[in-house]
Protein backbone atom coordinates (compact mmCIF):
# COMPACT_ATOMS: atom_id res chain seq x y z
CA UNK A 1 0.00 0.00 0.00
CA UNK A 2 1.35 3.37 -1.09
CA UNK A 3 1.67 6.40 1.60
CA UNK A 4 3.64 8.82 2.88
CA UNK A 5 5.62 9.52 5.78
CA UNK A 6 4.71 13.69 6.50
CA UNK A 7 7.37 14.34 9.09
CA UNK A 8 10.23 12.11 9.37
CA UNK A 9 14.08 13.56 10.46
CA UNK A 10 16.00 11.45 7.76
CA UNK A 11 19.30 13.65 8.12
CA UNK A 12 19.37 11.09 11.35
CA UNK A 13 18.55 7.87 9.73
CA UNK A 14 20.36 5.80 7.44
CA UNK A 15 20.09 4.66 3.88
CA UNK A 16 18.65 1.42 4.65
CA UNK A 17 15.98 2.96 6.27
CA UNK A 18 15.48 4.51 2.79
CA UNK A 19 15.10 1.20 1.49
CA UNK A 20 12.84 -0.32 4.08
CA UNK A 21 10.51 2.50 4.01
CA UNK A 22 10.51 2.39 -0.30
CA UNK A 23 9.87 -1.34 -0.07
CA UNK A 24 6.89 -0.64 2.55
CA UNK A 25 5.21 1.45 0.46
CA UNK A 26 6.44 4.52 1.15
CA UNK A 27 6.27 7.25 -2.16
CA UNK A 28 6.94 10.86 -0.36
CA UNK A 29 8.85 11.43 3.03
CA UNK A 30 8.90 15.15 4.14
CA UNK A 31 11.01 16.87 6.74
CA UNK A 32 10.87 19.35 8.82
CA UNK A 33 13.63 21.29 10.09
CA UNK A 34 14.66 20.32 13.97
CA UNK A 35 16.94 20.09 16.69
CA UNK A 36 20.16 17.94 15.96
CA UNK A 37 20.38 16.54 19.52
CA UNK A 38 22.69 19.32 20.41
CA UNK A 39 22.48 23.04 20.02
CA UNK A 40 24.43 24.47 17.12
CA UNK A 41 27.09 27.07 18.03
CA UNK A 42 26.76 29.20 14.80
CA UNK A 43 23.45 30.32 11.89
CA UNK A 44 26.34 28.90 9.76
CA UNK A 45 25.41 25.39 11.25
CA UNK A 46 22.11 26.20 9.94
CA UNK A 47 23.17 27.36 6.46
CA UNK A 48 24.54 23.67 5.83
CA UNK A 49 21.49 22.26 7.97
CA UNK A 50 19.19 23.68 5.48
CA UNK A 51 21.55 22.96 2.23
CA UNK A 52 21.27 19.46 3.22
CA UNK A 53 17.13 19.33 4.10
CA UNK A 54 17.53 20.84 0.29
CA UNK A 55 19.99 19.24 -1.71
CA UNK A 56 21.55 15.73 -0.25
CA UNK A 57 18.63 14.50 1.18
CA UNK A 58 16.21 14.87 -2.13
CA UNK A 59 18.88 13.26 -3.87
CA UNK A 60 19.19 10.26 -1.57
CA UNK A 61 15.43 9.82 -1.56
CA UNK A 62 15.55 9.45 -5.31
CA UNK A 63 18.03 7.05 -5.12
CA UNK A 64 14.87 4.68 -3.92
CA UNK A 65 12.10 6.28 -6.12
CA UNK A 66 10.90 8.29 -3.10
CA UNK A 67 10.25 12.41 -3.44
CA UNK A 68 11.49 14.20 -0.62
CA UNK A 69 10.06 17.54 0.83
CA UNK A 70 11.13 19.92 3.70
CA UNK A 71 10.17 22.44 5.91
CA UNK A 72 12.45 25.18 6.81
CA UNK A 73 12.52 27.37 10.47
CA UNK A 74 14.98 27.35 13.84
CA UNK A 75 13.19 24.67 15.98
CA UNK A 76 12.03 25.81 19.55
CA UNK A 77 14.72 24.10 21.50
CA UNK A 78 17.12 26.83 19.78
CA UNK A 79 15.05 29.21 20.02
CA UNK A 80 15.77 30.20 23.82
CA UNK A 81 18.09 32.70 22.59
CA UNK A 82 16.12 34.92 20.77
CA UNK A 83 19.18 37.19 19.31
CA UNK A 84 20.65 33.69 17.62
CA UNK A 85 17.16 32.68 16.44
CA UNK A 86 16.48 35.70 14.37
CA UNK A 87 20.38 35.75 13.10
CA UNK A 88 19.19 32.22 11.99
CA UNK A 89 15.68 32.98 10.83
CA UNK A 90 17.15 35.92 8.29
CA UNK A 91 19.01 32.92 6.78
CA UNK A 92 15.62 31.43 5.71
CA UNK A 93 14.21 33.38 2.84
CA UNK A 94 17.69 32.47 1.00
CA UNK A 95 15.97 28.81 0.74
CA UNK A 96 12.27 29.41 0.43
CA UNK A 97 12.87 29.37 -3.52
CA UNK A 98 13.91 25.51 -3.55
CA UNK A 99 11.63 23.76 -5.08
CA UNK A 100 11.58 20.98 -2.62
CA UNK A 101 10.51 23.49 0.51
CA UNK A 102 6.97 23.20 1.66
CA UNK A 103 6.61 25.91 3.89
CA UNK A 104 7.79 26.86 8.11
CA UNK A 105 8.44 24.34 10.55
CA UNK A 106 8.44 22.42 12.59
CA UNK A 107 8.20 25.54 14.87
CA UNK A 108 6.21 25.88 18.07
CA UNK A 109 7.12 25.63 21.30
CA UNK A 110 9.12 23.44 24.10
CA UNK A 111 9.53 24.70 27.70
CA UNK A 112 6.48 27.50 26.75
CA UNK A 113 8.90 30.70 27.33
CA UNK A 114 8.12 34.39 26.39
CA UNK A 115 11.51 33.85 24.00
CA UNK A 116 10.19 30.47 22.62
CA UNK A 117 6.93 31.98 22.24
CA UNK A 118 8.06 35.15 20.37
CA UNK A 119 10.34 33.43 17.99
CA UNK A 120 7.33 31.21 17.03
CA UNK A 121 5.33 34.34 16.37
CA UNK A 122 8.16 35.56 13.83
CA UNK A 123 8.04 32.48 12.71
CA UNK A 124 4.55 32.64 11.69
CA UNK A 125 4.89 36.06 10.26
CA UNK A 126 7.73 34.75 7.76
CA UNK A 127 5.07 32.10 6.41
CA UNK A 128 2.36 34.94 5.78
CA UNK A 129 4.71 36.38 4.16
CA UNK A 130 5.74 33.59 1.83
CA UNK A 131 2.53 32.29 1.68
CA UNK A 132 2.79 28.87 3.04
CA UNK A 133 1.56 26.47 5.28
CA UNK A 134 2.63 25.99 8.39
CA UNK A 135 3.70 22.77 10.19
CA UNK A 136 3.68 22.73 14.05
CA UNK A 137 5.74 20.97 16.96
CA UNK A 138 3.87 20.87 20.15
CA UNK A 139 6.10 20.42 23.43
CA UNK A 140 6.65 17.36 24.88
CA UNK A 141 4.78 14.94 27.62
CA UNK A 142 4.13 17.36 30.80
CA UNK A 143 4.52 20.67 28.62
CA UNK A 144 1.47 19.67 25.80
CA UNK A 145 -1.16 20.61 27.29
CA UNK A 146 -0.19 24.02 28.48
CA UNK A 147 2.16 24.81 24.74
CA UNK A 148 -0.65 23.87 22.58
CA UNK A 149 -3.06 26.01 24.45
CA UNK A 150 -0.84 29.00 23.64
CA UNK A 151 0.28 27.97 20.23
CA UNK A 152 -3.64 28.12 19.34
CA UNK A 153 -3.99 31.99 20.77
CA UNK A 154 -1.20 33.04 19.38
CA UNK A 155 -2.35 31.74 16.26
CA UNK A 156 -5.63 33.07 16.36
CA UNK A 157 -4.02 36.43 17.11
CA UNK A 158 -2.11 36.23 14.08
CA UNK A 159 -5.64 35.94 12.21
CA UNK A 160 -3.87 33.14 10.27
CA UNK A 161 -6.36 30.72 7.79
CA UNK A 162 -5.88 27.47 10.56
CA UNK A 163 -7.01 25.14 7.67
CA UNK A 164 -3.08 26.04 5.93
CA UNK A 165 -1.59 24.97 9.43
CA UNK A 166 -0.91 21.16 11.07
CA UNK A 167 -0.60 21.03 14.48
CA UNK A 168 1.71 17.86 15.54
CA UNK A 169 2.04 15.34 17.81
CA UNK A 170 -1.25 15.90 19.50
CA UNK A 171 -2.88 13.23 21.89
CA UNK A 172 -6.21 12.38 23.12
CA UNK A 173 -6.43 15.53 25.47
CA UNK A 174 -4.87 17.81 22.50
CA UNK A 175 -6.69 16.19 19.59
CA UNK A 176 -10.07 17.51 20.67
CA UNK A 177 -8.37 21.77 21.12
CA UNK A 178 -6.99 21.39 17.36
CA UNK A 179 -9.32 19.94 15.46
CA UNK A 180 -12.16 21.95 16.81
CA UNK A 181 -10.50 25.37 15.79
CA UNK A 182 -10.03 24.33 12.24
CA UNK A 183 -6.27 23.06 12.79
CA UNK A 184 -5.29 20.19 10.84
CA UNK A 185 -3.79 17.71 13.41
CA UNK A 186 -0.47 15.30 13.17
CA UNK A 187 -0.54 12.16 15.20
CA UNK A 188 3.24 11.01 16.13
CA UNK A 189 4.08 7.08 16.61
CA UNK A 190 6.90 7.29 19.02
CA UNK A 191 7.82 4.88 21.64
CA UNK A 192 7.14 6.16 25.25
CA UNK A 193 6.69 9.70 25.00
CA UNK A 194 3.85 9.78 21.88
CA UNK A 195 1.42 7.76 20.41
CA UNK A 196 1.24 4.05 19.87
CA UNK A 197 -0.71 2.55 16.91
CA UNK A 198 -3.39 1.33 19.09
CA UNK A 199 -4.05 4.99 20.14
CA UNK A 200 -3.65 6.76 17.37
CA UNK A 201 -6.40 4.40 15.85
CA UNK A 202 -8.31 5.55 18.96
CA UNK A 203 -8.22 8.82 18.26
CA UNK A 204 -9.20 8.57 14.68
CA UNK A 205 -12.36 7.02 15.93
CA UNK A 206 -12.75 9.36 18.57
CA UNK A 207 -12.50 12.28 16.50
CA UNK A 208 -13.01 11.36 12.63
CA UNK A 209 -11.07 10.67 9.73
CA UNK A 210 -10.64 14.56 8.59
CA UNK A 211 -7.71 17.04 8.43
CA UNK A 212 -5.91 14.35 10.42
CA UNK A 213 -2.46 12.71 9.49
CA UNK A 214 -0.10 10.20 10.80
CA UNK A 215 3.75 10.30 11.32
CA UNK A 216 6.59 8.43 12.88
CA UNK A 217 8.58 11.57 13.38
CA UNK A 218 11.56 9.25 13.47
CA UNK A 219 14.87 10.81 14.41
CA UNK A 220 17.98 9.77 16.13
CA UNK A 221 16.62 8.66 19.37
CA UNK A 222 15.03 5.13 19.18
CA UNK A 223 12.58 5.53 17.16
CA UNK A 224 10.72 3.58 13.73
CA UNK A 225 10.85 4.61 10.22
CA UNK A 226 8.09 1.89 9.40
CA UNK A 227 5.85 3.23 12.03
CA UNK A 228 2.84 4.85 9.49
CA UNK A 229 3.46 1.72 7.56
CA UNK A 230 2.67 -0.46 10.63
CA UNK A 231 0.32 1.39 12.29
CA UNK A 232 -1.41 0.38 8.45
CA UNK A 233 -1.62 -2.61 9.29
CA UNK A 234 -3.33 -2.09 12.82
CA UNK A 235 -5.91 0.08 11.51
CA UNK A 236 -6.66 -3.13 9.01
CA UNK A 237 -6.66 -5.58 12.31
CA UNK A 238 -9.25 -3.06 13.44
CA UNK A 239 -11.47 -3.71 10.56
CA UNK A 240 -11.13 -0.35 9.01
CA UNK A 241 -11.41 -0.56 5.23
CA UNK A 242 -8.29 0.28 2.49
CA UNK A 243 -9.90 3.22 1.73
CA UNK A 244 -9.85 4.67 4.73
CA UNK A 245 -6.86 3.65 5.75
CA UNK A 246 -5.64 4.87 2.11
CA UNK A 247 -7.43 8.09 3.35
CA UNK A 248 -5.02 8.50 6.25
CA UNK A 249 -1.46 7.30 4.99
CA UNK A 250 -1.81 8.74 1.38
CA UNK A 251 -5.15 11.22 0.77
CA UNK A 252 -5.40 13.21 3.53
CA UNK A 253 -1.65 14.33 3.63
CA UNK A 254 -2.32 15.09 -0.14
CA UNK A 255 -4.92 17.07 0.48
CA UNK A 256 -2.96 19.25 3.09
CA UNK A 257 0.35 19.48 1.66
CA UNK A 258 -1.22 20.52 -1.73
CA UNK A 259 -1.70 23.54 -0.62
CA UNK A 260 2.11 24.11 -0.77
CA UNK A 261 3.23 25.70 -4.14
CA UNK A 262 6.16 23.38 -4.44
CA UNK A 263 3.75 19.98 -3.76
CA UNK A 264 3.27 17.41 -6.15
CA UNK A 265 2.20 13.68 -5.09
CA UNK B 1 -16.59 -2.11 13.84
CA UNK B 2 -14.61 -4.63 15.84
CA UNK B 3 -17.04 -6.17 18.66
CA UNK B 4 -15.66 -5.98 22.23
CA UNK B 5 -14.53 -9.48 22.16
CA UNK B 6 -12.08 -8.35 19.09
CA UNK B 7 -10.78 -5.60 20.86
CA UNK B 8 -9.82 -8.42 23.73
CA UNK B 9 -8.27 -10.82 21.45
CA UNK B 10 -6.37 -8.07 20.06
CA UNK B 11 -5.34 -6.16 23.05
CA UNK B 12 -5.85 -7.94 26.12
CA UNK B 13 -2.58 -10.10 26.38
CA UNK B 14 -0.59 -6.50 25.59
CA UNK B 15 -2.60 -4.60 27.96
CA UNK B 16 -2.35 -7.47 30.68
CA UNK B 17 1.43 -7.22 30.33
CA UNK B 18 1.54 -3.48 30.73
CA UNK B 19 -0.85 -3.88 33.82
CA UNK B 20 1.29 -6.28 35.77
CA UNK B 21 4.34 -4.26 34.89
CA UNK B 22 2.87 -0.90 36.53
CA UNK B 23 2.30 -2.99 39.44
CA UNK B 24 5.99 -4.36 39.90
CA UNK B 25 6.90 -1.03 39.22
CA UNK B 26 4.80 0.19 42.03
CA UNK B 27 6.14 -2.61 44.21
CA UNK B 28 9.86 -1.39 42.76
CA UNK B 29 9.42 2.04 44.14
CA UNK B 30 7.94 0.85 47.45
CA UNK B 31 10.64 -1.84 47.97
CA UNK B 32 13.71 0.64 47.81
CA UNK B 33 15.17 3.14 49.67
CA UNK B 34 14.80 6.45 49.47
CA UNK B 35 12.61 9.75 49.14
CA UNK B 36 10.52 9.59 45.94
CA UNK B 37 10.30 13.09 44.10
CA UNK B 38 6.79 14.81 42.18
CA UNK B 39 7.28 12.19 39.41
CA UNK B 40 5.79 9.13 41.94
CA UNK B 41 3.10 11.54 43.10
CA UNK B 42 2.22 12.44 39.40
CA UNK B 43 1.98 8.71 38.65
CA UNK B 44 -0.60 8.26 41.29
CA UNK B 45 -2.91 10.92 40.95
CA UNK B 46 -2.57 9.59 36.60
CA UNK B 47 -3.67 5.97 38.20
CA UNK B 48 -6.44 7.97 40.26
CA UNK B 49 -7.55 9.34 37.22
CA UNK B 50 -8.14 6.44 34.99
CA UNK B 51 -9.68 4.81 37.89
CA UNK B 52 -12.25 8.03 37.84
CA UNK B 53 -12.14 9.71 35.07
CA UNK B 54 -15.30 11.70 35.68
CA UNK B 55 -16.64 12.13 32.31
CA UNK B 56 -13.80 12.39 30.48
CA UNK B 57 -11.76 9.42 28.17
CA UNK B 58 -9.67 7.83 30.39
CA UNK B 59 -6.31 8.19 28.37
CA UNK B 60 -7.54 12.20 28.15
CA UNK B 61 -7.85 12.26 32.32
CA UNK B 62 -4.90 10.38 32.52
CA UNK B 63 -2.43 12.76 30.05
CA UNK B 64 -4.03 15.80 31.94
CA UNK B 65 -3.32 14.76 35.37
CA UNK B 66 -0.19 14.50 34.15
CA UNK B 67 -0.02 17.78 32.58
CA UNK B 68 1.40 21.75 33.60
CA UNK B 69 -2.10 23.63 33.91
CA UNK B 70 -0.46 26.82 33.90
CA UNK B 71 -1.22 29.40 31.76
CA UNK B 72 1.39 31.87 31.12
CA UNK B 73 4.66 31.62 29.21
CA UNK B 74 7.43 31.37 31.77
CA UNK B 75 10.43 33.62 31.81
CA UNK B 76 12.99 31.51 30.23
CA UNK B 77 13.70 27.85 30.08
CA UNK B 78 16.16 25.75 33.00
CA UNK B 79 16.11 22.78 30.78
CA UNK B 80 15.18 21.31 27.40
CA UNK B 81 13.99 18.47 28.55
CA UNK B 82 10.69 17.39 30.51
CA UNK B 83 9.96 14.48 32.88
CA UNK B 84 6.22 13.64 31.95
CA UNK B 85 4.99 14.91 35.19
CA UNK B 86 4.28 18.30 36.54
CA UNK B 87 6.05 19.12 39.18
CA UNK B 88 3.91 20.58 42.40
Amino acid sequence: MKYIEPHAHMVSRTTDDYQAMAMAGCEIICEPAFWAGFDRSSPQGFYDYYRQLTEYEPARAQKFGIKHYCWLCINPKEAEDAGFAREVMAIIPEFMDCPTVLGIGEIGLNKNTVSELAIFEEHVAIAQKYDTPILIHTPHLEDKLKGTKLIIDALKNAQIDPSRIIIDHVEEHTAGLVLDEGFWAGMTLYPESKCTPGRAIDILENFGMENIWMNSACDWGISDPLAVAKCAVEMKKRQHSTEIVQKIIYDNPVKFLSQSKNFTA
Amino acid sequence: MPSKKDILDLYFMDSRYKLIDIAAFLDRMDRHEGEPDFRHHGFQKALEAMLQPGNKPRAQAVLEALSDHSEKPIPKATIQGAFGACRD
